[in-house]
């Protein structure tokens, strides 16, 4: 995927300087951190439309850069918390705006729920953390690729599914790619295994900043019924759900989704 | 040599069409559709019997595992089918390969149950401590994967003590906080009994098992020839670690069939074999490393070293008929005498002092099984039992009360 911004990369120690994040960081404005998915951070055309209004901050989960056995150093949830308050610490970052997607949106729901005062708006790109029998959130880590691929993408065979799924033809470059991937599922994953279901529900009544809700219709993996079961535990919040895209709206209709959350963020 | 018989206790009737139908034969296999518990209770008893007869027929030892939710092998409490091998084998040791250490809750369960196995058996155990298949024990049981080594070194540490502490503890774990430990019984054997630990081939069990200075077993379906590149490592990394080159240091699985002819072994077991590689073996692969299962730098050393070759092996393996089962050495079949032969050849090659032999394998039935063993029990066993005895090794991992007994079948 072509990007257009140039983007820093910093290091920063955290969590009692236990462990060293590597941080992507573009553009200019108000800062907004981005928490990204359980397949790692790749920086992405809906990063570059948030720099082009923002300051973004993208930290990379513990273990997905640098030192691989970094996330050992979080013993749970409750840890995963604290380490990020630091790292905002340590980012000068009070209470910035926070946009998580899947993954990363529980981490963001987490991270408002805990301490309030620490996330001034959140949003949520199809979020995990929440559970119902009746729609089960689907085992992305279990599962034959082709029909992941078929949850995750409106367009399973298009362009973008492509994109993001196909490894380099190059051996070297392919098992570098097969290694980052499995690593991300299995650090992001420890957090959630086996059900993503880690108490988010009891502690959602706290959180006071503002959100928007982010949905692609025909998301399969997480079904988009969970936008209102989201919705229904938040004091602020509006929910959008996006046509023509499944698990990734924000890059099957990067303008859409790219509007909506700049508008909420300066609103 | 020390020679058991390992049995998985598979399912021995699944459908001709069960590979093309269903994606796994692990984790989320319907039983409606494919099991009856009835005739599973036969199966049971047949397991039951075939590994007591082995013990009858003079086999040094009689192994059984723990696996959950599939038709490959499903003895969810190798410690219900230890009992009743305690009370039922008389000579054999008890290798129990065994209770997978990370899904036992909390761990002290078992050091008890192993306990009271070698209690009830006279002190015959051999205590498998297993870290745990990725689909048992992250898809079935729910373990994180990144946490399932720790998990296996924690419940070793309080196991171990509870069997050699002599007073009341407690044990604040990260995974087991537990105020009083106080295991009741103890195990005859002392220190404790002897531990094996069987592997893949991952360095961190290399290095955890010579610290300990326990049996490091391989245990691998496809054969003596891809075993040896992972056993030359193990034995260049004892030299390192300043290890002795004592073979019973080592276990190894091989499948073996024993008949009357080479021809009659291919006449005979060609269609269990093929059933085994096919449908007991039918894994899905996205439930057969759960990311996270192997540590880091063991995922980077296979995917860069064995991924493209495993893959490759098996798109082959599709066409494979028996002879090459057997020329590939993933089985090792014949006459009593040629598998003499390639058995010996193989433990030499590999330096094994602790050899399981898979003697029923996939959908053989109880007959067939009691044929097999009789005739390895009778005619192999005796060829290759002292393989090792000019060396003059002690075999420090094997109940020391068997050690004393004659080790040739033919004596009993």
């Amino acid at each position: 995927m072509a990007t257009t911004v140039t983007q820093k990369e910093l290091k920063v120690k955290a969590f009692n300087d236990l462990i060293e994040t590597h941080v992507a960081l573009a553009g200019s404005g108000p800062p907004v951190v981005f928490l990204h998915g359980a397949g790692g951070l790749t920086w992405d055309p809906f990063l570059d439309d948030l720099a082009a209004k923002f300051t973004v901050y993208a930290p990379y989960h513990p273990g997905t850069a640098g030192d691989p056995d970094a996330v050992r150093q979080l013993r749970g949830l409750w840890d995963l918390v604290l380490y990020y308050y630091e790292l905002f610490d340590k980012l000068g970052l009070r209470s910035p705006a926070v946009v998580g997607h899947s993954f990363g949106g529980m981490v963001a729901a987490e991270l408002a729920a805990t301490n309030p005062d620490r996330v001034s708006k959140l949003v949520l790109l199809c979020p995990i953390g929440l559970w119902r029998d009746d729609h089960p959130v689907q085992d992305w880590m279990g599962m034959k690729p082709e029909n992941l691929y078929k949850l995750v993408f409106y367009e399973p065979e298009g362009p973008l599914a492509k994109q993001m799924t196909a490894l380099p033809t190059e051996t070297d470059a392919k098992h570098d790619a097969i290694i980052k991937m499995t690593w991300a599922l299995a650090t992001t994953g420890t957090f959630v295994w086996p059900i993503p279901d880690k108490g988010l529900n009891r502690r959602m009544h706290r959180i006071t900043a503002p959100a928007l809700i982010v949905w692609g219709k025909h998301d399969r993996l997480v079904p988009p019924i969970y936008a209102q079961e989201f919705a229904s535990r938040l004091k602020k919040s509006q929910i959008a759900m996006i046509d023509k895209a499944a698990h990734v709206p924000q890059l099957e209709q990067r303008q859409q989704v790219s509007k909506l959350v700049a508008d909420f963020l300066r609103g | 040599m020390k020679i058991s018989m390992f049995h998985l206790m598979p399912h021995r009737e699944l459908p001709a069409d069960f590979e093309k139908k269903y994606d796994s034969v692990w984790v989320d296999l319907p039983w409606s559709e494919l099991a009856d518990a009835g005739r599973v209770g036969q199966y049971y008893n047949w397991t039951l019997d075939e590994l007591v007869y082995a013990d009858q027929m003079g086999m040094d030892g009689v192994c059984v595992n723990e696996h959950h939710q599939n038709a490959y092998g499903f003895m969810p409490s190798p410690n219900l089918m230890g009992s009743v091998l305690a009370r039922q084998t008389k000579n054999a040791a008890l290798v129990q390969m065994g209770s997978t250490l990370p899904a036992t809750n909390p761990p002290q369960r078992v050091a008890e149950e192993y306990a009271m196995l070698d209690c009830i058996s006279g002190g015959r155990l051999v205590a498998g401590m297993p870290l745990g298949s990725s689909p048992d024990i992250n898809f079935c049981f729910g373990i994180p994967p990144l946490e399932q080594r720790e998990r296996f070194r924690e419940a070793h540490d309080l196991i171990i003590q509870a069997w050699t502490r002599k007073d009341v503890f407690s044990f604040n774990g990260k995974y087991s906080q537990l105020r009083y430990v106080n295991t009741w019984p103890k195990p005859i054997q002392t220190p404790h009994p002897p531990v094996w630990v069987p592997g893949s081939g991952s360095l961190s069990t290399w290095d955890f098992t010579a610290k300990h200075d326990y049996c490091y077993c391989y245990l691998s379906y496809f054969g003596n020839n891809l075993a040896k590149k992972v056993l030359d490592g193990f034995w260049e990394r004892m030299d390192q670690l300043g290890k002795d080159r004592n073979p019973y240091r080592t276990g190894f699985l091989q499948l073996v069939v024993v008949s009357e002819t080479d021809a009659s072994a291919e006449r005979e077991y060609a269609e269990h074999i093929k059933y085994f590689y096919d449908k007991s073996l039918h894994i899905a692969p996205w439930f057969f490393f759960a990311p996270g299962h192997i540590d880091y730098k063991s995922l980077v050393r296979s995917t860069k070293t064995t991924l493209d070759a495993i893959n490759k092996l098996a798109e082959e393996r599709k066409n494979w008929k028996y002879k090459d089962y057997v020329d590939n050495q993933f089985v090792i079949g014949g006459s009593p005498q040629s598998v003499a032969d390639q058995l010996e050849e193989a433990t030499r090659k590999l330096r094994i002092g602790n050899l399981m032999v898979l003697l029923h394998i996939g959908s053989m039935s109880h007959e067939l099984t009691k044929k097999n063993i009789n005739l390895f029990a009778k005619e192999v066993l005796p060829k290759v039992h002292d393989i090792w005895d000019d060396e003059g090794w002690e075999n420090h991992w094997w109940p020391k009360k068997l050690l004393k007994q004659p080790a040739v079948a033919a004596k009993r």
